[in-house]
């Protein structure tokens, strides 16, 4: 282990709030493109199933 | 083994979906093991302290911003050239990874500008390339976004990237031709790395872990995209019967 403690790890020497929010940020950033993502593909699922059914009408 | 096969999207919709949840643990595992050894094996570094650490999710960010943009350009060739539906697919699928990763890229280098040059931003080649990159993204997507006919708009986003290809080179020699703040390449392909070992191999699992997960995220994007271009066909009336 080369962290002291917990907080030394969390302070990363001073430079916390960098790297903290350099990480953060790519986390965000994946969730957000991961969710709407989905979203969107249930949207097109639930949009593709109406016309189909107006279709068969 | 005939290629057209899987150019169909009728094969390939399916196989992605099986191909996905692969990709996507991949992508999951290797970062795990990248995030362990970026932060608890690596050492500290002796000029940059743990500054040093952003590293792990700058440099995979920066090389997938600029190899997402390369394949794009090369899916728009293939689809220009021979007019095959999939490469357009592939070509957008793509575009909306890119830009995320281009704006991590440069999100993560100003806050690791800040503490070591005392500035977010400078408008050096390297930094400036880059944000000309978002643009390029960005750009194709809102032209296609614009266009009502998707044959034109894949058509004229096609066109765009390649155009936009040329930015490529630029953003990764920039460091070599002009007079940059932006440090040169710690890694290339002609030298030894100029960095530790564990470091290096944190840096290395953590771009794979980027590729599997931009694979995982495009063949996803490309998925939805097939389902809606080709709603008319017998294949995907029968696909809305199941779960999406």
């Amino acid at each position: 282990m080369i962290w002291e403690s917990w907080q030394a790890f969390w302070a990363m020497g001073g430079y916390g709030l960098y790297v903290w929010g350099s990480f953060g940020m790519t986390l965000l950033c994946i969730a957000a493109e991961v969710g709407l993502l989905r979203r969107h593909r249930l949207q097109v699922w639930r949009r593709l199933k109406r016309m189909k059914s107006w279709d068969t009408q | 083994m005939n290629l057209y096969h899987y150019a169909s999207p009728s094969t390939f919709y399916p196989l992605a979906g099986k191909l996905i949840p692969w990709f996507a643990a991949l992508a999951f595992i290797l970062t795990v093991v990248g995030l362990y050894i970026g932060f608890f094996v690596a050492p500290t570094d002796f000029q940059q302290g743990e500054g040093y650490r952003i590293i792990f999710i700058h440099v995979p960010a920066a090389w997938m911003s600029m190899f997402i943009y390369v394949v794009m350009a090369f899916w728009s060739a293939i689809g220009l050239a021979w007019n095959t539906r999939l490469s357009f697919v592939m070509a957008r699928a793509l575009a909306p990874t890119g830009a995320m990763f281009t704006f991590v890229a440069l999100w993560t280098g100003a806050l690791w500008g800040k503490p070591m040059w005392g500035a977010w931003w400078v408008w050096d080649a390297r930094l400036t390339s880059e944000l000309i990159l978002l643009f390029l993204y960005v750009g194709v997507m809102a032209l296609q976004a614009a266009i009502d006919d998707p044959r034109r708009a894949d058509r004229a986003g096609a066109l765009l990237n390649l155009v936009g290809v040329i930015n490529v080179p630029i953003i990764y020699f920039s460091v070599t031709w002009w007079n940059t703040l932006h440090q040169g390449s710690s890694v290339s392909l002609t030298r030894a790395p100029s960095m530790a070992q564990t470091m290096l191999w944190g840096m290395l699992i953590m771009a794979l872990a980027a590729w599997m997960y931009t694979i995982a995220v495009a063949l996803s994007r490309a998925r939805t995209l097939v389902l809606e271009r080709e709603r008319q066909t017998e294949w995907v009336r029968a696909q809305l019967e199941g779960q999406p």
